[in-house]
Protein backbone atom coordinates (compact mmCIF):
# COMPACT_ATOMS: atom_id res chain seq x y z
CA UNK A 1 0.00 0.00 0.00
CA UNK A 2 1.36 3.37 -1.24
CA UNK A 3 0.16 6.83 -2.49
CA UNK A 4 1.88 8.33 -5.25
CA UNK A 5 1.23 11.85 -6.18
CA UNK A 6 1.50 12.52 -10.15
CA UNK A 7 2.75 16.79 -10.10
CA UNK A 8 2.41 18.94 -13.51
CA UNK A 9 4.83 20.71 -15.49
CA UNK A 10 4.51 22.92 -18.19
CA UNK A 11 6.93 24.65 -20.81
CA UNK A 12 4.62 27.23 -21.56
CA UNK A 13 7.16 30.05 -23.08
CA UNK A 14 10.90 28.68 -21.43
CA UNK A 15 11.98 25.74 -19.77
CA UNK A 16 9.31 23.20 -17.99
CA UNK A 17 8.01 24.82 -15.07
CA UNK A 18 5.89 23.14 -12.20
CA UNK A 19 1.61 24.12 -12.44
CA UNK A 20 1.71 25.35 -8.98
CA UNK A 21 -1.80 23.23 -8.04
CA UNK A 22 0.95 20.15 -8.11
CA UNK A 23 2.48 21.31 -4.73
CA UNK A 24 -1.21 21.63 -2.75
CA UNK A 25 -1.58 18.07 -4.15
CA UNK A 26 1.75 17.35 -2.85
CA UNK A 27 0.53 18.56 0.17
CA UNK A 28 -2.55 16.62 0.86
CA UNK A 29 -0.66 13.51 -0.28
CA UNK A 30 2.11 14.09 2.47
CA UNK A 31 -1.08 14.34 4.72
CA UNK A 32 -2.91 11.65 3.56
CA UNK A 33 0.40 9.08 4.08
CA UNK A 34 0.21 10.43 7.82
CA UNK A 35 -2.98 9.52 8.53
CA UNK A 36 -3.15 6.23 6.92
CA UNK A 37 0.63 5.38 7.72
CA UNK A 38 1.45 4.95 4.18
CA UNK A 39 4.65 5.78 2.26
CA UNK A 40 4.03 8.89 0.07
CA UNK A 41 6.06 9.32 -3.10
CA UNK A 42 5.84 11.88 -6.04
CA UNK A 43 6.38 11.54 -10.01
CA UNK A 44 6.73 13.93 -12.87
CA UNK A 45 6.24 13.49 -16.07
CA UNK A 46 8.07 15.23 -19.57
CA UNK A 47 11.79 15.55 -20.90
CA UNK A 48 14.67 18.06 -19.64
CA UNK A 49 12.71 17.76 -15.75
CA UNK A 50 15.84 16.69 -14.01
CA UNK A 51 15.85 20.38 -12.57
CA UNK A 52 12.48 20.11 -11.53
CA UNK A 53 12.95 16.22 -9.85
CA UNK A 54 15.65 18.30 -7.73
CA UNK A 55 13.51 20.36 -5.63
CA UNK A 56 10.95 17.36 -5.02
CA UNK A 57 14.08 15.48 -4.05
CA UNK A 58 14.04 17.65 -0.55
CA UNK A 59 10.78 16.72 0.44
CA UNK A 60 10.02 14.27 2.61
CA UNK A 61 8.98 11.64 0.39
CA UNK A 62 9.59 7.70 -0.20
CA UNK A 63 10.67 8.33 -3.76
CA UNK A 64 10.53 11.08 -6.54
CA UNK A 65 10.26 9.31 -10.09
CA UNK A 66 11.31 10.62 -12.74
CA UNK A 67 9.64 9.61 -15.88
CA UNK A 68 11.47 10.68 -18.82
CA UNK A 69 10.83 10.25 -22.70
CA UNK A 70 11.04 12.25 -25.71
CA UNK A 71 7.33 11.77 -26.41
CA UNK A 72 6.79 13.20 -22.59
CA UNK A 73 8.18 16.49 -24.07
CA UNK A 74 4.76 18.14 -25.12
CA UNK A 75 1.43 16.36 -23.24
CA UNK A 76 -0.97 13.82 -25.49
CA UNK A 77 -3.36 11.92 -23.35
CA UNK A 78 -1.92 9.08 -25.50
CA UNK A 79 1.39 8.98 -24.15
CA UNK A 80 0.54 10.92 -20.29
CA UNK A 81 -1.72 7.74 -19.78
CA UNK A 82 0.45 5.11 -20.85
CA UNK A 83 3.56 6.34 -19.20
CA UNK A 84 1.20 7.02 -15.63
CA UNK A 85 -0.32 3.56 -16.88
CA UNK A 86 3.20 1.80 -16.60
CA UNK A 87 4.77 3.74 -13.96
CA UNK A 88 1.64 2.83 -11.33
CA UNK A 89 2.05 -0.87 -12.46
CA UNK A 90 5.55 -0.53 -11.35
CA UNK A 91 5.31 1.22 -7.79
CA UNK A 92 2.32 -1.09 -7.10
CA UNK A 93 0.52 2.38 -5.71
CA UNK A 94 -2.70 1.71 -4.23
CA UNK A 95 -3.91 5.65 -3.85
CA UNK A 96 -3.04 7.75 -6.72
CA UNK A 97 -3.67 11.71 -6.49
CA UNK A 98 -3.25 14.54 -9.44
CA UNK A 99 -3.87 18.10 -8.92
CA UNK A 100 -7.73 19.10 -10.96
CA UNK A 101 -6.14 20.90 -13.80
CA UNK A 102 -7.38 20.95 -17.46
CA UNK A 103 -4.47 18.32 -18.52
CA UNK A 104 -5.53 16.02 -16.17
CA UNK A 105 -9.02 16.10 -16.99
CA UNK A 106 -7.71 15.49 -20.35
CA UNK A 107 -6.33 11.51 -19.67
CA UNK A 108 -7.14 10.44 -16.14
CA UNK A 109 -10.86 9.08 -17.19
CA UNK A 110 -8.75 7.48 -20.05
CA UNK A 111 -6.39 6.33 -17.23
CA UNK A 112 -8.57 4.67 -15.23
CA UNK A 113 -10.68 3.32 -17.90
CA UNK A 114 -7.78 1.68 -19.07
CA UNK A 115 -7.83 -0.05 -15.35
CA UNK A 116 -11.01 -1.10 -14.80
CA UNK A 117 -11.52 1.77 -12.71
CA UNK A 118 -13.18 5.15 -12.18
CA UNK A 119 -11.31 7.98 -11.06
CA UNK A 120 -12.84 10.20 -8.38
CA UNK A 121 -12.56 14.04 -9.94
CA UNK A 122 -12.78 17.61 -8.78
CA UNK A 123 -12.04 16.19 -4.69
CA UNK A 124 -12.64 19.40 -2.26
CA UNK A 125 -11.97 17.81 0.92
CA UNK A 126 -11.04 13.88 2.25
CA UNK A 127 -11.33 12.40 5.73
CA UNK A 128 -10.32 8.83 7.08
CA UNK A 129 -13.33 6.84 8.49
CA UNK A 130 -12.51 3.06 9.85
CA UNK A 131 -9.65 3.37 7.92
CA UNK A 132 -11.53 4.12 4.59
CA UNK A 133 -10.49 7.30 2.29
CA UNK A 134 -13.74 9.14 1.88
CA UNK A 135 -13.47 12.03 -0.86
CA UNK A 136 -15.82 14.96 -0.94
CA UNK A 137 -16.80 16.31 -3.91
CA UNK A 138 -19.37 18.94 -5.17
CA UNK A 139 -22.29 18.04 -7.24
CA UNK A 140 -24.60 20.45 -9.05
CA UNK A 141 -21.91 23.65 -10.06
CA UNK A 142 -21.48 23.62 -6.15
CA UNK A 143 -24.67 23.42 -4.72
CA UNK A 144 -24.32 20.56 -2.56
CA UNK A 145 -21.75 18.49 -1.70
CA UNK A 146 -21.54 14.70 -1.79
CA UNK A 147 -19.29 11.94 -0.10
CA UNK A 148 -17.54 9.33 -2.77
CA UNK A 149 -16.11 5.86 -1.32
CA UNK A 150 -13.44 3.84 -3.55
CA UNK A 151 -15.36 0.35 -4.32
CA UNK A 152 -13.50 -2.59 -5.58
CA UNK A 153 -9.40 -3.10 -5.61
CA UNK A 154 -6.91 -0.58 -5.87
CA UNK A 155 -5.48 1.33 -7.61
CA UNK A 156 -7.43 4.25 -6.56
CA UNK A 157 -7.36 7.40 -8.65
CA UNK A 158 -8.66 11.12 -7.63
CA UNK A 159 -7.90 15.06 -8.58
CA UNK A 160 -7.76 17.44 -6.36
CA UNK A 161 -9.35 20.93 -6.80
CA UNK A 162 -7.14 24.16 -6.25
CA UNK A 163 -7.67 25.73 -2.84
CA UNK A 164 -8.38 22.65 -0.90
CA UNK A 165 -4.98 21.97 0.74
CA UNK A 166 -1.94 24.67 1.38
CA UNK A 167 1.22 24.12 -0.29
CA UNK A 168 2.97 25.81 2.61
CA UNK A 169 2.72 23.06 4.82
CA UNK A 170 4.57 20.66 2.68
CA UNK A 171 7.61 19.29 4.94
CA UNK A 172 11.04 18.98 4.18
CA UNK A 173 12.74 16.09 3.58
CA UNK A 174 15.31 14.09 1.82
CA UNK A 175 14.02 11.50 -1.18
CA UNK A 176 15.85 9.09 -3.67
CA UNK A 177 14.99 9.77 -7.29
CA UNK A 178 14.78 7.43 -9.55
CA UNK A 179 14.66 7.53 -13.43
CA UNK A 180 11.65 5.40 -15.06
CA UNK A 181 11.57 5.10 -18.58
CA UNK A 182 8.55 4.26 -19.88
CA UNK A 183 7.91 2.25 -23.70
CA UNK A 184 5.49 4.55 -25.43
CA UNK A 185 4.16 4.74 -28.71
CA UNK A 186 3.34 7.95 -30.69
CA UNK A 187 0.36 9.83 -29.53
CA UNK A 188 -2.65 9.67 -32.74
CA UNK A 189 -3.10 13.57 -31.43
CA UNK A 190 -0.81 16.39 -32.56
CA UNK A 191 -0.27 18.64 -30.20
CA UNK A 192 1.11 22.42 -31.91
CA UNK A 193 1.49 25.89 -30.76
CA UNK A 194 0.33 26.94 -27.35
CA UNK A 195 -1.12 30.55 -28.28
CA UNK A 196 -2.86 33.53 -25.91
CA UNK A 197 -5.49 35.46 -27.48
CA UNK A 198 -4.84 38.97 -28.35
CA UNK A 199 -3.11 40.88 -25.69
CA UNK A 200 -5.37 41.99 -22.79
CA UNK A 201 -6.62 45.73 -22.89
CA UNK A 202 -8.03 44.92 -19.77
CA UNK A 203 -5.98 44.25 -16.56
CA UNK A 204 -8.74 43.24 -13.72
CA UNK A 205 -5.75 42.37 -11.22
CA UNK A 206 -4.58 45.50 -10.66
CA UNK A 207 -8.33 46.82 -9.52
CA UNK A 208 -8.84 47.31 -6.08
CA UNK A 209 -12.57 46.98 -6.14
CA UNK A 210 -14.13 44.69 -8.96
CA UNK A 211 -18.29 44.54 -9.48
CA UNK A 212 -19.44 41.19 -10.87
CA UNK A 213 -22.38 40.13 -12.86
CA UNK A 214 -23.83 36.60 -13.40
CA UNK A 215 -26.26 34.41 -14.88
CA UNK A 216 -29.05 36.60 -12.45
CA UNK A 217 -28.50 39.76 -14.52
CA UNK A 218 -30.84 37.65 -17.46
CA UNK A 219 -29.96 39.42 -20.47
CA UNK A 220 -27.62 41.75 -22.11
CA UNK A 221 -29.74 44.66 -21.61
CA UNK A 222 -29.53 44.94 -18.16
CA UNK A 223 -25.47 45.41 -18.10
CA UNK A 224 -26.06 48.93 -17.58
CA UNK A 225 -27.35 48.16 -14.04
CA UNK A 226 -24.37 46.57 -12.72
CA UNK A 227 -22.29 48.98 -14.91
CA UNK A 228 -23.74 52.04 -12.18
CA UNK A 229 -22.95 50.18 -9.42
CA UNK A 230 -18.98 49.78 -10.58
CA UNK A 231 -19.32 53.78 -11.43
CA UNK A 232 -20.60 54.44 -7.98
CA UNK A 233 -17.30 52.52 -6.53
CA UNK A 234 -14.85 53.62 -9.14
CA UNK A 235 -14.38 49.28 -9.53
CA UNK A 236 -13.60 47.47 -12.76
CA UNK A 237 -16.47 45.34 -14.18
CA UNK A 238 -15.97 41.81 -14.62
CA UNK A 239 -18.26 38.47 -15.18
CA UNK A 240 -18.58 35.32 -14.77
CA UNK A 241 -18.12 32.85 -17.38
CA UNK A 242 -21.53 32.45 -19.04
CA UNK A 243 -21.82 36.49 -19.47
CA UNK A 244 -18.85 36.04 -21.67
CA UNK A 245 -19.96 33.24 -23.47
CA UNK A 246 -23.13 34.88 -24.29
CA UNK A 247 -21.17 38.18 -25.65
CA UNK A 248 -22.15 39.95 -23.07
CA UNK A 249 -19.14 41.37 -21.87
CA UNK A 250 -15.85 40.51 -23.44
CA UNK A 251 -13.92 37.38 -22.71
CA UNK A 252 -10.81 39.82 -21.20
CA UNK A 253 -13.16 40.77 -18.39
CA UNK A 254 -13.85 36.83 -17.07
CA UNK A 255 -13.05 36.06 -13.81
CA UNK A 256 -12.42 32.24 -12.94
CA UNK A 257 -9.96 29.24 -13.56
CA UNK A 258 -10.16 29.93 -17.26
CA UNK A 259 -10.51 33.54 -16.83
CA UNK A 260 -8.16 36.16 -14.87
CA UNK A 261 -7.67 35.30 -11.14
CA UNK A 262 -8.62 38.33 -8.50
CA UNK A 263 -7.77 39.31 -5.69
CA UNK A 264 -8.96 42.73 -5.00
CA UNK A 265 -9.95 44.69 -2.15
CA UNK A 266 -13.58 44.04 -2.69
CA UNK A 267 -14.91 41.51 -5.11
CA UNK A 268 -18.76 42.22 -5.32
CA UNK A 269 -20.68 38.99 -6.83
CA UNK A 270 -23.81 40.18 -8.42
CA UNK A 271 -26.29 37.37 -9.32
CA UNK A 272 -23.35 34.49 -9.72
CA UNK A 273 -24.30 31.45 -8.16
CA UNK A 274 -20.52 30.69 -7.34
CA UNK A 275 -19.55 27.44 -8.91
CA UNK A 276 -15.76 26.68 -7.94
CA UNK A 277 -14.50 27.68 -11.87
CA UNK A 278 -15.76 30.87 -10.80
CA UNK A 279 -14.83 30.56 -6.67
CA UNK A 280 -10.91 29.78 -7.87
CA UNK A 281 -10.58 33.07 -9.20
CA UNK A 282 -11.52 35.35 -6.74
CA UNK A 283 -11.89 33.90 -3.39
CA UNK A 284 -8.94 35.50 -2.40
CA UNK A 285 -10.57 38.75 -2.54
CA UNK A 286 -10.52 40.48 0.92
CA UNK A 287 -13.70 41.43 1.56
CA UNK A 288 -16.12 39.61 -0.89
CA UNK A 289 -19.98 40.95 -0.89
CA UNK A 290 -22.43 38.59 -2.51
CA UNK A 291 -26.46 39.71 -3.95
CA UNK A 292 -28.26 37.04 -5.30
CA UNK A 293 -31.58 35.67 -5.05
CA UNK A 294 -30.86 31.67 -3.45
CA UNK A 295 -29.70 31.86 -0.13
CA UNK A 296 -28.31 28.44 -0.56
CA UNK A 297 -26.23 29.96 -3.64
CA UNK A 298 -22.19 28.47 -2.79
CA UNK A 299 -20.71 31.93 -3.54
CA UNK A 300 -22.74 32.77 0.08
CA UNK A 301 -19.90 30.07 1.21
CA UNK A 302 -17.54 32.78 0.47
CA UNK A 303 -18.89 35.65 0.98
CA UNK A 304 -18.52 38.07 4.08
CA UNK A 305 -21.57 39.96 3.75
CA UNK A 306 -24.21 39.90 1.59
CA UNK A 307 -28.01 40.63 0.82
CA UNK A 308 -30.11 38.02 -0.04
CA UNK A 309 -33.06 39.33 -2.42
CA UNK A 310 -33.65 40.50 -6.14
CA UNK A 311 -30.58 42.00 -7.91
CA UNK A 312 -32.76 44.51 -9.79
CA UNK A 313 -34.26 46.39 -6.68
CA UNK A 314 -30.89 45.46 -4.04
CA UNK A 315 -28.41 47.07 -6.58
CA UNK A 316 -30.13 50.42 -7.54
CA UNK A 317 -30.71 50.74 -3.74
CA UNK A 318 -27.07 50.16 -3.04
CA UNK A 319 -26.04 52.73 -5.41
CA UNK A 320 -28.27 55.25 -4.08
CA UNK A 321 -26.56 54.35 -0.71
CA UNK A 322 -23.31 54.12 -2.18
CA UNK A 323 -23.15 57.65 -3.48
CA UNK A 324 -24.25 58.87 -0.01
CA UNK A 325 -21.71 57.41 1.55
CA UNK A 326 -19.14 59.25 -0.37
CA UNK A 327 -20.89 62.61 0.27
CA UNK B 1 -19.45 13.48 -41.86
CA UNK B 2 -21.92 11.01 -39.66
CA UNK B 3 -21.76 12.90 -36.02
CA UNK B 4 -22.90 11.56 -32.25
CA UNK B 5 -24.03 14.06 -30.16
CA UNK B 6 -24.12 12.87 -26.30
CA UNK B 7 -26.61 14.82 -24.50
CA UNK B 8 -28.06 14.70 -20.71
CA UNK B 9 -30.63 16.02 -19.17
CA UNK B 10 -30.18 17.58 -15.87
CA UNK B 11 -32.37 19.72 -13.31
CA UNK B 12 -33.16 23.25 -14.79
CA UNK B 13 -30.52 25.71 -13.26
CA UNK B 14 -32.21 27.73 -11.38
CA UNK B 15 -33.85 24.32 -9.54
CA UNK B 16 -34.41 24.61 -5.51
CA UNK B 17 -32.54 21.91 -4.39
CA UNK B 18 -33.08 19.86 -1.47
CA UNK B 19 -31.77 16.25 -0.32
CA UNK B 20 -33.49 14.01 -0.06
CA UNK B 21 -34.92 12.15 3.08
CA UNK B 22 -32.44 9.22 2.63
CA UNK B 23 -29.69 11.50 1.82
CA UNK B 24 -28.50 9.50 -1.20
CA UNK B 25 -29.76 11.61 -3.84
CA UNK B 26 -31.87 14.68 -3.84
CA UNK B 27 -35.65 15.16 -3.81
CA UNK B 28 -36.47 14.90 -8.13
CA UNK B 29 -39.91 14.57 -8.26
CA UNK B 30 -41.03 18.16 -8.65
CA UNK B 31 -38.10 19.34 -10.31
CA UNK B 32 -38.02 20.61 -14.05
CA UNK B 33 -36.13 19.52 -16.59
CA UNK B 34 -33.26 21.24 -19.23
CA UNK B 35 -30.76 19.99 -21.92
CA UNK B 36 -27.20 19.95 -20.04
CA UNK B 37 -25.50 23.36 -21.24
CA UNK B 38 -22.29 22.47 -22.12
CA UNK B 39 -24.13 19.47 -24.27
CA UNK B 40 -26.07 21.77 -26.03
CA UNK B 41 -23.42 23.78 -27.21
CA UNK B 42 -21.87 20.07 -28.42
CA UNK B 43 -25.16 19.45 -30.62
CA UNK B 44 -25.24 23.29 -31.83
CA UNK B 45 -21.84 22.56 -32.85
CA UNK B 46 -22.47 19.12 -34.23
CA UNK B 47 -25.28 20.52 -36.29
CA UNK B 48 -22.95 23.16 -37.57
CA UNK B 49 -20.18 21.15 -38.92
CA UNK B 50 -23.31 19.38 -40.37
CA UNK B 51 -24.25 22.40 -42.69
CA UNK B 52 -20.68 22.91 -43.32
CA UNK B 53 -19.68 19.62 -44.83
CA UNK B 54 -23.01 17.86 -44.88
CA UNK B 55 -24.20 14.25 -43.34
CA UNK B 56 -26.17 13.14 -40.23
CA UNK B 57 -25.78 14.52 -36.76
CA UNK B 58 -27.70 11.75 -34.15
CA UNK B 59 -28.36 12.34 -30.72
CA UNK B 60 -27.44 9.69 -28.33
CA UNK B 61 -29.46 10.66 -24.73
CA UNK B 62 -29.55 7.48 -21.78
CA UNK B 63 -31.98 8.75 -18.97
CA UNK B 64 -35.29 7.87 -17.70
CA UNK B 65 -38.92 8.48 -19.91
CA UNK B 66 -39.03 12.30 -19.30
CA UNK B 67 -35.19 12.72 -21.86
CA UNK B 68 -37.77 12.19 -24.49
CA UNK B 69 -38.71 15.78 -24.06
CA UNK B 70 -35.10 17.07 -24.22
CA UNK B 71 -34.58 14.54 -27.70
CA UNK B 72 -37.63 16.34 -29.08
CA UNK B 73 -36.24 19.72 -28.39
CA UNK B 74 -32.36 18.33 -29.66
CA UNK B 75 -34.60 16.75 -33.12
CA UNK B 76 -36.46 20.50 -33.15
CA UNK B 77 -33.67 22.17 -33.62
CA UNK B 78 -31.91 20.32 -36.19
CA UNK B 79 -31.00 16.96 -35.47
CA UNK B 80 -32.32 13.96 -37.82
CA UNK B 81 -32.67 10.91 -35.51
CA UNK B 82 -32.14 10.25 -31.97
CA UNK B 83 -31.41 6.95 -29.96
CA UNK B 84 -32.51 7.24 -26.24
CA UNK B 85 -31.21 4.45 -24.21
CA UNK B 86 -34.50 4.15 -21.38
CA UNK B 87 -32.94 3.84 -18.23
CA UNK B 88 -35.31 4.88 -15.29
CA UNK B 89 -31.94 4.89 -12.81
CA UNK B 90 -28.93 6.09 -13.85
CA UNK B 91 -28.00 6.72 -10.38
CA UNK B 92 -27.07 2.95 -10.43
CA UNK B 93 -24.43 3.30 -13.14
CA UNK B 94 -20.96 5.06 -11.93
CA UNK B 95 -18.72 7.23 -15.04
CA UNK B 96 -17.64 4.44 -16.83
CA UNK B 97 -20.80 2.61 -16.25
CA UNK B 98 -22.87 4.73 -18.02
CA UNK B 99 -19.84 5.45 -20.73
CA UNK B 100 -20.48 1.57 -21.09
CA UNK B 101 -24.33 1.98 -22.33
CA UNK B 102 -23.23 4.62 -24.72
CA UNK B 103 -20.47 3.05 -26.14
CA UNK B 104 -22.75 0.09 -26.52
CA UNK B 105 -25.30 2.28 -28.81
CA UNK B 106 -22.65 4.30 -30.62
CA UNK B 107 -20.52 1.49 -32.01
CA UNK B 108 -22.30 -0.07 -34.43
CA UNK B 109 -23.17 3.71 -35.44
CA UNK B 110 -19.42 4.17 -36.64
CA UNK B 111 -19.44 7.79 -36.74
CA UNK B 112 -16.78 9.99 -37.63
CA UNK B 113 -17.05 12.26 -35.13
CA UNK B 114 -18.68 12.24 -31.34
CA UNK B 115 -19.01 15.01 -29.57
CA UNK B 116 -19.84 16.11 -25.72
CA UNK B 117 -20.43 18.46 -23.14
CA UNK B 118 -17.39 18.60 -20.74
CA UNK B 119 -18.71 18.22 -18.39
CA UNK B 120 -22.33 17.30 -16.78
CA UNK B 121 -24.26 20.34 -14.04
CA UNK B 122 -25.51 17.41 -11.98
CA UNK B 123 -22.47 15.23 -11.01
CA UNK B 124 -20.06 17.06 -12.89
CA UNK B 125 -17.59 14.39 -12.88
CA UNK B 126 -16.28 15.87 -16.78
CA UNK B 127 -15.37 12.28 -17.15
CA UNK B 128 -17.93 10.61 -19.66
CA UNK B 129 -16.65 11.79 -22.92
CA UNK B 130 -13.15 11.03 -22.51
CA UNK B 131 -14.04 7.40 -21.23
CA UNK B 132 -16.26 7.28 -23.75
CA UNK B 133 -13.23 7.63 -26.36
CA UNK B 134 -11.16 5.05 -23.95
CA UNK B 135 -13.85 2.38 -24.72
CA UNK B 136 -14.16 3.12 -28.52
CA UNK B 137 -10.64 3.22 -28.83
CA UNK B 138 -10.76 6.82 -30.31
CA UNK B 139 -8.37 9.81 -30.10
CA UNK B 140 -9.87 12.78 -27.93
CA UNK B 141 -9.60 16.12 -27.06
CA UNK B 142 -11.25 18.06 -24.33
CA UNK B 143 -12.64 21.52 -23.40
CA UNK B 144 -12.98 22.33 -26.87
CA UNK B 145 -13.34 26.16 -28.45
CA UNK B 146 -13.32 25.28 -31.86
CA UNK B 147 -13.64 22.85 -34.69
CA UNK B 148 -11.60 23.00 -38.19
CA UNK B 149 -12.28 19.81 -40.31
CA UNK B 150 -9.11 18.55 -42.78
CA UNK B 151 -9.19 16.26 -45.27
CA UNK B 152 -9.61 12.77 -42.94
CA UNK B 153 -8.53 14.87 -40.00
CA UNK B 154 -9.47 18.10 -37.76
CA UNK B 155 -7.87 20.60 -36.56
CA UNK B 156 -9.29 21.92 -32.93
CA UNK B 157 -8.50 24.78 -30.31
CA UNK B 158 -7.99 23.38 -26.43
CA UNK B 159 -8.77 25.37 -23.87
CA UNK B 160 -6.36 25.86 -21.09
CA UNK B 161 -5.80 27.84 -17.63
CA UNK B 162 -5.24 31.30 -17.26
CA UNK B 163 -6.05 32.57 -20.91
CA UNK B 164 -4.46 29.66 -22.93
CA UNK B 165 -5.04 27.68 -25.53
CA UNK B 166 -3.63 24.68 -27.70
CA UNK B 167 -4.21 23.67 -31.16
CA UNK B 168 -4.21 19.98 -31.74
CA UNK B 169 -5.00 17.84 -34.68
CA UNK B 170 -5.80 13.78 -35.12
CA UNK B 171 -6.91 11.71 -37.68
CA UNK B 172 -10.84 10.96 -37.82
CA UNK B 173 -12.46 9.41 -36.19
CA UNK B 174 -12.36 11.04 -32.98
CA UNK B 175 -14.48 12.55 -30.06
CA UNK B 176 -14.37 15.64 -28.71
CA UNK B 177 -15.46 17.11 -25.32
CA UNK B 178 -17.13 20.81 -26.14
CA UNK B 179 -16.93 23.95 -23.54
CA UNK B 180 -19.74 26.11 -23.65
CA UNK B 181 -19.54 29.20 -25.21
CA UNK B 182 -17.59 28.02 -28.56
CA UNK B 183 -20.72 28.84 -30.80
CA UNK B 184 -23.83 30.65 -30.47
CA UNK B 185 -26.91 28.67 -29.61
CA UNK B 186 -30.02 28.67 -32.16
CA UNK B 187 -33.75 28.42 -31.12
CA UNK B 188 -35.92 25.66 -32.67
CA UNK B 189 -37.66 26.96 -35.36
CA UNK B 190 -41.68 26.25 -35.43
CA UNK B 191 -41.02 24.38 -38.56
CA UNK B 192 -38.40 22.25 -36.95
CA UNK B 193 -40.51 21.67 -34.13
CA UNK B 194 -43.18 20.47 -36.48
CA UNK B 195 -40.78 18.22 -38.55
CA UNK B 196 -39.69 16.73 -35.37
CA UNK B 197 -42.40 14.82 -34.98
CA UNK B 198 -41.85 12.50 -37.61
CA UNK B 199 -38.01 11.86 -36.78
CA UNK B 200 -36.77 8.60 -35.77
CA UNK B 201 -36.42 7.60 -32.17
CA UNK B 202 -34.85 4.70 -31.45
CA UNK B 203 -35.58 3.47 -27.72
CA UNK B 204 -32.61 0.90 -26.37
CA UNK B 205 -32.63 -0.64 -23.40
CA UNK B 206 -29.65 -1.26 -21.46
CA UNK B 207 -30.40 -5.17 -21.35
CA UNK B 208 -30.97 -4.81 -24.64
CA UNK B 209 -27.68 -3.62 -25.29
CA UNK B 210 -25.98 -6.18 -23.61
CA UNK B 211 -24.82 -3.08 -21.14
CA UNK B 212 -26.71 -3.94 -17.59
CA UNK B 213 -25.12 -2.15 -14.54
CA UNK B 214 -22.00 -3.64 -13.45
CA UNK B 215 -20.96 -3.50 -9.99
CA UNK B 216 -19.79 0.31 -9.38
CA UNK B 217 -16.11 1.35 -8.58
CA UNK B 218 -17.53 4.28 -6.78
CA UNK B 219 -20.05 4.87 -4.58
CA UNK B 220 -21.90 8.48 -3.41
CA UNK B 221 -22.82 7.61 0.06
CA UNK B 222 -24.12 11.07 1.28
CA UNK B 223 -25.45 13.89 0.18
CA UNK B 224 -25.52 17.25 1.92
CA UNK B 225 -25.33 21.01 2.22
CA UNK B 226 -21.49 22.40 1.90
CA UNK B 227 -20.56 24.28 5.34
CA UNK B 228 -19.94 27.85 4.87
CA UNK B 229 -16.19 28.34 5.21
CA UNK B 230 -16.73 32.09 6.72
CA UNK B 231 -19.41 33.26 8.87
CA UNK B 232 -21.47 35.73 6.33
CA UNK B 233 -23.03 38.60 7.44
CA UNK B 234 -26.36 38.85 5.62
CA UNK B 235 -28.82 41.77 5.59
CA UNK B 236 -32.60 41.57 5.11
CA UNK B 237 -35.63 43.61 5.00
CA UNK B 238 -36.69 45.93 2.31
CA UNK B 239 -33.37 46.79 -0.52
CA UNK B 240 -33.04 50.13 0.78
CA UNK B 241 -32.36 49.06 4.29
CA UNK B 242 -30.41 46.17 3.48
CA UNK B 243 -28.56 48.34 0.96
CA UNK B 244 -28.44 50.99 4.11
CA UNK B 245 -26.72 48.36 6.96
CA UNK B 246 -24.47 46.91 4.20
CA UNK B 247 -23.27 50.03 2.93
CA UNK B 248 -22.61 50.89 7.03
CA UNK B 249 -20.08 47.89 7.46
CA UNK B 250 -18.56 48.06 3.97
CA UNK B 251 -17.57 51.78 5.10
CA UNK B 252 -17.08 51.75 9.11
CA UNK B 253 -16.16 47.64 9.42
CA UNK B 254 -14.30 46.46 5.84
CA UNK B 255 -13.16 50.14 5.56
CA UNK B 256 -13.82 49.42 1.99
CA UNK B 257 -15.65 52.55 0.64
Amino acid sequence: MSILVVMEQRAVAGPPAWSRMSWETLSAGQQLAHELQQPVSAAVLGQGIAPLAAELADKKLDHVYVVEHELLKDYTPDTYTAAVRQLVEHTGASIVIFPHTYQVRDFLPKLATALGRVAVSDVVAYRIEDGKLVLVRQLFQGKLNVDVRFAGDPPYFASLQAGAYRADKIESGSAPVETFTPQLSPSRTKPLELFREAQRAVDLTAAEIIVSVGRGIKEADNIPVVQKLADALGAELAASRPICDSGWLPMERQVGSSGQTVAPKMYIAVGISGAIQHLVGMKGSKTIVAINKDANAPIFEVADYGIVGDLFQVVPALVEEIKKAKG
Amino acid sequence: MKIVVCIKQVPARDSQLRVAPSGAWIQDADLSYEINEPDAYALEEGLQLKEKHGGEVVVLCAGPARAAQTIREALAKGADRAIHIAEEDLGAFDPLGAARLLAAALAPEKPDLVLTGLQSDDLGYGQTGVILAELLGLPHATIIMQVEKQDGSIRVKRELEDGWFQHVEMPLPALLTIQSGINKLRYATLMGIKKAKNKEVRNVTAAGLGAGSTVPSIQLSRVYLPARSKQTQLFDGPPKEAAAKLVEKLKFEARVI
